[in-house]
């Protein structure tokens, strides 16, 4: 449909580059993923709904979706401010600061796992003191709002437990957001806010009306990468998340402990259901970028 | 021929010997505490079999989870021998890969395990928690700390010392699945091998105790002090046997049977069993195992054939998905 409505490019070589592309593609994506596919393929269909729809892997689907999904947004806030800051303003530092959002990209997982946890545990640097107030803030929302099982929700310690994993998951989707919203903020120029500064739009109209449009659809593209990356990361959580059945388990620590027993299908059940779920969930991260850069075109 | 001319030619086939003595490399792929061991024993093997056959041998070690470490042979790593946590890790090669024959166990004295080792608890100093034995694991408010079984071939050890104590104490396997239940809602930290429980008790300060590997609670000892931490030994254990087993398929591509089966049977001799007793695991030869009374206490040890009939058992109805591990979990 979409072939036939494309004109003719006059570019030429579009054959030769579109079969490389698939060729390439198929190498690097499609052939290593099929191999999960065909394993789970031996299976029957009782055995593929016990492997994927146990308790403890339903948990940790929940687990995994919900805290990437947090994580994410919560990357997609900060992530924006910082690259806001690192674009329109010029302060001593700068570069230095600019190159420590690509850490997480750099840091081996296991190190920044390591590292994390050995600072937010209760006897490292930041757990001596945090620690002891999530704890408490834990309780005094248990007493406010008793009907909600909070300690179960958002566990009663940093490290090792629930608020570890979020920890994990944000320190390693940061750069993602903050290297695809980046370029877009430098290419749009300050004269754009001047100019709707002179029209008389005050400082939150500029920057609802004018900045944040033109900045949606590379901030989705940056929030799907976090949250894409944060659903398969497993080096770094298994370290800090605890790894409590049913309660800090992560999908991909699951798909290893199948591993772990021989169970190859098993494993490769889970991991295709993740795959499919990952696909669906970026495909519609897509649609909606689209539909984001329609709906504010000017 | 003259006692002169006999030296001679034993000179010249000497100088044949030296001439073909070849540069062989071995691979041993291990599980995660036997870093220290192997390294001592490896430099005594090259020496013993330099003066054996000429030949220079070079042993390169790896390490990790027992059962990571297992699938890693499956999955193509070119080992030469294994040396890992448990019997079931190594059947699994004959089970899955068909890389070591079905009678592998048999090849080698006392059950292809050379040394033993059980499991015993590491409490802080003074013992501040009074812990003395399985029981006291159980209490409420004390943090275990134990790699996830399912993970882990040191963590089925520890699960299956607590399921052997309570068996014997209340006499049915109902009361162990509920005693085992309860020590394990005490675990506050399930890491996935050995070693990171031994780093989350010691460096992350979580928990009161932790159940290790006799050996590995000894290192943490030699390695952060005796005044930060003590070994306490519970009344019953398992004897853990840690087996070994030449990788046939991938010795004979190599090569290398000769010298791999070498490197195995050395660990049973005085020399290997030696170097077992300094890295603190028990030595099965009488006369060297006496020799290092004093550093291994005694107590009742059960083995995984007499009360569980075998690591396939065990593994079925304790490890397997559904089985009581899974159960505990379920059914708070």
């Amino acid at each position: 449909m979409a072939f036939a409505r494309a004109k003719r490019s006059v570019l030429p070589g579009f054959g030769l580059s579109l079969g490389f592309t698939l060729a390439y593609l198929s190498l690097i994506v499609l052939i290593p993923l099929s191999a999960a596919f065909i394993k789970t393929a031996g299976m029957s269909w009782a055995e593929f709904l016990e492997a994927v729809a146990s308790p403890r892997v339903v948990a940790s689907y929940k687990l995994s979706f919900g805290i990437s999904l947090c994580a994410a947004l919560i990357n997609a806030f900060f992530g924006f401010i910082l690259s806001w800051v690192l674009v329109r303003y010029t302060f001593p530092g700068q570069r230095l600061v600019d190159a420590l959002v690509d850490l997480p990209f750099a840091l081996p997982t296991a190190v920044a796992g390591i590292a994390l946890s050995a600072i937010y545990a209760r006897n490292g640097w930041v757990g001596t003191w945090l620690d002891p107030i999530w704890a408490k803030g834990v309780q005094e929302l248990s007493s406010i709002v008793p009907w909600v099982d909070w300690p179960s929700w958002l566990g009663t310690k940093l490290a090792f437990d629930r608020p570890g994993i979020f920890i994990a998951l944000t320190f390693i989707g940061l750069p993602f957001v903050v290297r695809t919203v980046q370029p877009v903020l430098a290419e749009l120029e300050p004269d754009l806010e001047e100019a709707a500064a002179t029209l008389g739009a005050n400082r939150w109209q500029t920057m609802t009306k004018v900045i944040l449009p033109e900045l949606l659809p590379a901030l989705i593209t940056g929030f799907a990468l976090a949250f894409a990356r944060a659903l398969g990361e497993y080096g770094s959580v298994v370290f800090i998340a605890g790894n409590q059945p049913l309660h800090s388990e992560i999908t991909p620590l699951l798909i290893m402990t199948k591993l772990e027993q021989y169970d190859y299908r098993g494993a490769t059940a889970i991991a295709s259901v993740m795959l499919v779920t990952s696909f669906v969930l970026l495909l519609l991260i897509n649609l909606l970028q689209k539909w984001s850069r329609r709906y504010y075109r000017v | 021929m003259s006692p002169r001319n006999i030296f001679i030619v034993a000179l010249a086939l000497g100088g044949a010997v030296a001439a073909f003595a070849k540069n062989v490399e071995l691979l041993n792929v291990s599980y995660d505490p036997t870093r220290e061991f192997y390294g001592d024993y490896n430099a005594a093997f090259a020496k013993y079999w330099k003066a054996k056959s000429g030949d220079t041998v070079t042993v390169k070690q790896s390490h990790g989870g027992s059962g990571k470490q297992a699938r890693a042979v499956i999955d193509g790593q070119q080992a030469d021998v294994v040396t890992l946590a448990l019997a079931a890790d190594i059947n699994a090669l004959y089970e899955v890969a068909k890389i070591v024959p079905p009678d592998w166990q048999g090849r080698l004295p006392n059950n292809s395990a050379p040394y033993t080792s059980t499991i015993v608890f590491l409490v802080r100093k003074g013992n501040p928690r009074h812990i003395k034995d399985w029981d006291d694991l159980v209490k409420p408010g004390v943090g275990v700390v134990t790699p996830n079984p399912k993970t882990s071939g040191g963590a089925r050890w520890n699960y299956l010392a607590a399921w052997a104590y309570a068996v014997k104490k209340f006499g049915s396997e109902e009361k162990a699945k509920e005693f085992v239940g309860r020590l394990y809602r005490n675990v506050p930290v399930l890491d996935s091998g050995a070693r990171g429980s031994t780093t989350t008790f010691v460096q992350r300060e979580i928990g009161d105790v932790a159940i290790a590997w006799e050996n590995e609670a000894f290192l943490a000892l030699k390695e952060f002090g005796r005044d930060k931490f003590e070994i306490v030994v519970p009344s019953l254990s398992m004897l853990a046997e840690p087996t070994v087993s030449v990788v046939d398929k991938v010795a004979k591509k190599k090569g290398t049977e000769m010298v791999a089966r070498a490197y195995l049977e050395y660990l049973y001799s005085d020399e290997g069993q030696d170097i077992a007793g300094r890295n603190f695991y028990r030595p099965r030869n009488e006369v060297i195992a006496a020799k290092y009374a004093g550093t291994f206490p005694q107590l009742e040890l059960v083995t995984i054939d007499g009360a569980f009939g075998g690591w396939a058992k065990a593994h079925q109805a304790h490890f397997a998905d559904g089985g009581t591990f899974d159960q505990i979990y379920l059914h708070k």
